[in-house]
Parts: C-alpha cells; sequence; structure tokens
C-alpha cells in the first residue's frame, strides 16, 4: 500500500472501497433502494436462479444502479423459475417469471431504469399477512 | 474482484467472543467452502452490537437479518437454509418479551428504536480490522479537513461550539480543555487516551476501541492538531486484550496508510501513537494518577494545579481525554457543531453510551441522546425488570456514583440532572436492582471496591473509607445503632471534604444516596434487626412450616452442610446452629414450605 498523501487521494480511497461496502449501507434502509429478490428454493436454484442472481449482482454495479439484491424462498410460482420480485421505491412489488439472463437484462434496462414494464409479469395470487 | 453478493457480521465483542463466536466463525468458513460460495460471501468479525444479553449475535445482509444466541451447531442450518436458499432460520430471530412477537431486522427491535448511535456509529457495522471499511465511513475525513481547511483555532471553536463534554465523568467541556492546553507554550506536548475503564460492569470504551478503533486513533490525530503535540499516547488496561490486540493492528494500518507518521497527508503536521499499559487500578483513571504510572511511578494522584494541561506527562502540558469523547470528534467535525449541539439538552450535548447490567431483560450496551429518561432506558430499551420483579433502585455513575429510586424514573438524563439526583453521568456504567436486593449491602459492595482500589496516598480516603465499610458491616450484621447512621453520614462528608482525588471525593456517594433515599431500610436493620430484601444474611433465618411440609426430603438432600434433618413423609427441621443461610432449600422447595424471616 502507497501511503495517502493528500485529503483528495483520501477521497479517492474512499469511493473506491465504498463500492464494497454498498450492500452493508444499502441493507439498512432497502425502501428507498431498487430491491431485487430472487426465488431461490429448490426448484429456482435448479432451473438457473443462482445465475440470474449473479448476473443482477453485478449488471446492477456496472451500470451503477443502487439496488439491494436479495433472496428468498419459493414464491410458489414454480412453473415459471427463476422468478424475480422487483420493488422500484415506493411502488408495488412486480414478479417476473422465467428470468434467465437475457430477460434479467431487459428487466434492468426497462423496468428498473426507464420504470416501463415488460413481457413476463405473473400477477400476485396472494396476499402477505405482514404487509 | 467479484462483489460479495451477502455479508454476514459476527459479533467480534469480548462478550460474544467469550461465548462461541470464535467457533461460528470457523464453522461458517467450512459450510461456505462445502458449498462453493466463497466469491458469494464474505464472513466477518465485527465490534459489539451492544445486545450482548442475546450474544453471540450474527447478522446478515444484505436481509438485515439480526440472529440471537447463536450456537456453533446452529451454522450448517443458516448456511443451508439461509445462504443457499434464502429461508431465514426463524427459531433464531430474535423475540420480543412483551409482545413475543418474533422480529428478524434490528432496527425493529425496542432495544435499537431508541438509539442514536454517534459514539458506536460503526461498531457491529465494520470490519474493526480493516482501515478501508473505516475509510468507506468517511474514515480519516475529519482530519483531512481538519489539516487543509482549519486552523487549530478554527478546529477548536468547532469542538467549543458543539458543547461537547469530557465523557469519562467529570464532564468538563472538550473544547474549553483543548483550547487550554493549546494555549500554554511548550517545546513539546501530548494527547493522551484515557482507555483505563475501571467502573465494575462498564465496558462502553472497550466496545469502542474493540468496535472502531481507528475512530479515536483519527480523534487523538485531530486533537494533536489543535493543541501542537506531535504524540499520542492510549493508557490501556493489560486486562483488555482483544482491544489492545485490535489497536495495535488500526495504529499499523494507519501508519502504513501515511495517516499516521510524518506530513499527514500533505500538510506539515506530524503525529504517531504509542500505547502504554496499565495494570488495572481504578484510580489511575484520575488523570493525574493516570499520567504518574505512565511515567513509571506509582499510580497516585497529586494536587492540581498544576493542571495536565500545564504540566502533565512528563512536566509537558498534557490533553487527558477518554475513549467516548474521542470517539464524539470525527463526527461533529464532520456533521458540524451546529448538529451535535442539536441533540441532547441545554447544557449536555450529544449522546452517551451506557452499559446496562444488573437485574434488566436486555444486558448490553446502549447510546441515547443526553435527555432520555431512565424510563426509556430501563424499560423500553432495557426491556423492563428481569422475571417481572419490581424495580428498586438504578445505581449510575459506578462506585462513585449514587442509586437513584423510582422517583427519578421520569427524570432526564444528563449531567447536572443525575448530580442534583444525588448521583453523577460518571463513565457511564448502569446497574440496575430490583425489590430483592438490599441498598445496605448495595453500599456495602461498592465500599468494598473503594476500598480495594484507594491507592492509599491520603488519610480521609484510606482510613475513612474503612470505617464507613466497618460501620455498614456492622449494620448488615444487624449489629448497627441509631448513632451509627448518622455516624456514617458525619464521616461520609468529611471524607468527600478532604480527600485528594476524585476517588475519595466521590467514594462516600453510594452510602449517601442509599441512606437518603431508603433510610427505611437502614433503620429495620438497625432497629428491627431485619434485612427487607433478606439479603443480609446474618438477619436471615429460614424455617420450614411443619404444616406445610410434606417430607418430600428435597431440601435435605440438597443442603450443603446438613444442617437440615426429618424422616421422610414427616416434616422437615432446619438446625439453626448448622445453617449457613445458602438458600438452597428455599429454591429447592416445591411447596412453599421454607419461610425467609
Amino acid at each position: 500500500m502507497s501511503k495517502i498523501k493528500s485529503l483528495s487521494d483520501l477521497k479517492k480511497i474512499k469511493e473506491e472501497v465504498q463500492s464494497k461496502m454498498k450492500l452493508r449501507e444499502n441493507s439498512d434502509n432497502p425502501e428507498q433502494f431498487v430491491q431485487v429478490k430472487v426465488g431461490m428454493a429448490t426448484c429456482g436454484i435448479a432451473s438457473g436462479a443462482k445465475d440470474t442472481m449473479k448476473f443482477f449482482i453485478e449488471e446492477l454495479e456496472l451500470q451503477a444502479v443502487d439496488a439491494v439484491v436479495t433472496q428468498t424462498g419459493c414464491m410458489g410460482y414454480c412453473y415459471a423459475e427463476p422468478t424475480v420480485e422487483v420493488i422500484l421505491p415506493g411502488k408495488e412489488p412486480v414478479v417476473f417469471g422465467y428470468v434467465n439472463k437475457n430477460k434479467a437484462e431487459e428487466i434492468i434496462d426497462t423496468y428498473i431504469k426507464k420504470g416501463k414494464l415488460v413481457d413476463g409479469i405473473i400477477p400476485i395470487s396472494f396476499k402477505t399477512i405482514d404487509e | 474482484m467479484t462483489d460479495y453478493r451477502m455479508h454476514i457480521l459476527i459479533c467480534g465483542g469480548t462478550g460474544c467472543k467469550a461465548s462461541e463466536s470464535n467457533e461460528i466463525k470457523e464453522k461458517f468458513n467450512h459450510f461456505i467452502s462445502e458449498f462453493d460460495l466463497e466469491d458469494e460471501v464474505q464472513v466477518l468479525f465485527t465490534g459489539c452490537f451492544g445486545f450482548c444479553e442475546k450474544g453471540p449475535i450474527i447478522k446478515v445482509l444484505p436481509d438485515n437479518t439480526f440472529y440471537v444466541s447463536v450456537a456453533a451447531k446452529d451454522i450448517e442450518e443458516i448456511v443451508k437454509e439461509h445462504i443457499l436458499k434464502g429461508r431465514p432460520v426463524k427459531r433464531l430471530l430474535y423475540k420480543e418479551p412483551v409482545s413475543g412477537e418474533v422480529i428478524s431486522e434490528s432496527q425493529d427491535m425496542d432495544f435499537y428504536k431508541k438509539q442514536i448511535r454517534i459514539a458506536l456509529r460503526n461498531c457491529g457495522f465494520i470490519n474493526p480490522e480493516n482501515i478501508e471499511e473505516y475509510i468507506s465511513r468517511d474514515g480519516y475525513m475529519a482530519l483531512g479537513k481538519c489539516l487543509s481547511e482549519y486552523t487549530p483555532e478554527e478546529t477548536t471553536n468547532i469542538i467549543k461550539d458543539s458543547g461537547l463534554r469530557g465523557r469519562g465523568g467529570g464532564g468538563f467541556p472538550t473544547g474549553l480543555k483543548w483550547e487550554i492546553t493549546r494555549k500554554v507554550e511548550s517545546d513539546q506536548k501530548y494527547v493522551v487516551c484515557n482507555a483505563d475503564e475501571g467502573d465494575p460492569g462498564a465496558f462502553m470504551d472497550r466496545s469502542i476501541l474493540e468496535g472502531d478503533p481507528h475512530s479515536v486513533i483519527e480523534a487523538m490525530a485531530i486533537c494533536g492538531y489543535c493543541i501542537g503535540a506531535d504524540t499520542g499516547l492510549v493508557y490501556i488496561r493489560a486486562e483488555y486484550p482483544l482491544a489492545i490486540e485490535r489497536l495495535k493492528t488500526a495504529i499499523k494500518q494507519a501508519e502504513e496508510y501515511g495517516l499516521l507518521g510524518d506530513k499527514i497527508l500533505g500538510a506539515d503536521f506530524n503525529f504517531k501513537i504509542e500505547l502504554r499499559y496499565g495494570a488495572g487500578a481504578f484510580v489511575c483513571g484520575e488523570e493525574t494518577a493516570l499520567i504518574h504510572s505512565m511515567e513509571g511511578l506509582r499510580g497516585e494522584p497529586t494536587v492540581k494545579p498544576p493542571f495536565p494541561s500545564v504540566s502533565g506527562y512528563m512536566e509537558k502540558p498534557t490533553n487527558v481525554n477518554n475513549v467516548e469523547t474521542f470517539a464524539n470528534i470525527p463526527v461533529i467535525i464532520n456533521k458540524g457543531a451546529a448538529w451535535f449541539s442539536k441533540i441532547g439538552t441545554d447544557k449536555s450535548k450529544g449522546t452517551k453510551v451506557f452499559a446496562l447490567a444488573g437485574k434488566i431483560n436486555n444486558v448490553g450496551l446502549i447510546e441515547v441522546p443526553m435527555g432520555t429518561t431512565l424510563r426509556e432506558v430501563i424499560y423500553d430499551i432495557g426491556g423492563g425488570i428481569k422475571d417481572g420483579k419490581e424495580f428498586k433502585a438504578v445505581q449510575t455513575g459506578g462506585p462513585s456514583g449514587g442509586c437513584l429510586t423510582k422517583d427519578f424514573l421520569d427524570t432526564p438524563i444528563d449531567y447536572e440532572n443525575l448530580l442534583s439526583a444525588g448521583s453523577m453521568m460518571g463513565s457511564g456504567g448502569m446497574i440496575v436492582m430490583d425489590e430483592d436486593d438490599c441498598m445496605v449491602s448495595i453500599a456495602k459492595f461498592y465500599l468494598e471496591f473503594t476500598l480495594e482500589e484507594s491507592c492509599g496516598k491520603c488519610n480521609p480516603c484510606r482510613i475513612g473509607n474503612k470505617r464507613l465499610f466497618e460501620i455498614l458491616d456492622k449494620v448488615t450484621e444487624g449489629k448497627g445503632t441509631l448513632e451509627d447512621i448518622d455516624k456514617l453520614k458525619v464521616l461520609s462528608d468529611v471524607i468527600k471534604d478532604t480527600s485528594l482525588c476524585g476517588l475519595g471525593q466521590s467514594s462516600p456517594n453510594p452510602v449517601l444516596s442509599t441512606i437518603a433515599n431508603f433510610e427505611d431500610e437502614y433503620l429495620s436493620h438497625v432497629e428491627e434487626g431485619k434485612c427487607p430484601a433478606g439479603q443480609c444474611k446474618s438477619l436471615v433465618r429460614y424455617d420450614i412450616l411443619e404444616d406445610v411440609c410434606n417430607g418430600c426430603t428435597l431440601c435435605f438432600r440438597n443442603c450443603p452442610v446438613g444442617a437440615i434433618t426429618g424422616e421422610r413423609r414427616t416434616p422437615h427441621f432446619i438446625d439453626q446452629s448448622l445453617c449457613i443461610k445458602c438458600g438452597v432449600c428455599y429454591d429447592k422447595c416445591k411447596f412453599n414450605a421454607i419461610t425467609v424471616n
């Protein structure tokens, strides 16, 4: 490690390390960010949910979108795995089915960044008691 | 590198490490490599979360799941269920004791809701052994700002305007202390960090040093810049091995990054930090005694003036501040004096860290704004008294403080209010007592501590406290007289007025405050020979109620001294000459056949 010689050097390092800490900073108030929940039950993982999740994490980071990507259990739409729930700040959750890499790209570009819906939405068929 | 999708924060404070947190970390590493998750999940130790009652604590991010009382055997399940499949392990989540509600995210817990964390801002959030994580949280920005934008005078004024007062006990305005030291002319000055935390049951400073050592290092450098010192010394007790280790690591990292050393951040400012170890004597928390101990002399206080700010370490001007005081400094510089002074009460600004202990549900470390009431601390954050018992008193300020009754529950906590209530802020120990505690015994306990810790230099403290203890002992034996209570009061006043240092000047406080608030308890010891709480062994008598005892023999089998006799299915009998009043029979009896008098 070379020494930090000025305040601007320090700021530069801060920016570099902040991306690594973003996950921790953002998780305290996820409702302010884009939340992506990937269904990661056995059926989801078998259909490639892990790759989908990895893609979301990397792509959102690359495109500098502040987002919290978490996994969740089976949402019950096993026919449409991998399933992904996206919550934009202040909006109702939307669930997408059959999310492979291409679909994920489309979701990021069209829904997350521009707020326009894309095909493949699964109508939510239940209410949860804690919300 | 790829970014981790999940961070697992394991509490690496002394409390949780004493449980199983080392083993837990190993298990996590084991299962995470077994499931090939090394690139996805990062496991790390952080500082104390404060919720020590339910340690070891684990926080899983980004889900923000807060696991309590985790054991090494639970890790496989957490990895398989939560990490792999996103299903939190419900049985390890926190359950609110009153409502029984299961809560998965820490910010929803009553324990955390009323807290504002300034000094503890990074504890339980960053890895204390990684300087970059500290930097990402504005670390060393305050130092950079001071060196490039403010003169030492301007920096000192920010601290003065913020209203920050010393968190070690006295509550002296920090900015003013800096200014006094700054104005003294000398070729050499020192910054000293007082990490000699001595109050029984207090662990605020230890947790800050273990969880966020860089905040103290940064603040010491800022102080050095303000007063014109190039050397900082941390006086820390050798009983804090983990804090020492983390501090050493942090100093080394800061040196490697050029944040300590010569020409820091390109400015004309040099600063280095060294450690000095103490042997854990209570009196060494007093600044003159601390300085003597650092010089290699006996840890005995001397008369002030001269104050350390004029003649301190090696007879050079020295600024001594406590760990928690320092931890506040970088935030004040970054956010401004106005921001800080908005928090708290009229004369006490900011927050205070308290170590909650005793008969309270949520034992742990908390940070609340000044002006929070004792009721909020004890009932809302602390979760109330253990086993639903009645609150009796809360002891603040350690052995130098006093006991406050339920009349003071709605008193907002600040320096002045605690003082006028007959106690003090001290370093922030808060010990809660319930109906089963005998106040005379409590006063005796604290006296025993000061007696042990008195350095012996001045007579009022060395001899006076001994006599106080003897009288208290007499009272708990049931041999006290009304005259003795008066003697306690007079002697206490003399000790307070004539002792050399803060230790003696405050040691009678527990006696005076218990007499003031619980005189009836003293009187029943003296006049009736009874201990209302049933704690004073000489005054307690256990008896078996003949008509209730069914001769189950449970007490007989458990009595450690064989004082209980009796045949099966016939009432038993306690031989008072053999009984040591341990209370085992009382605890064991299932039929309430044993009475305490």
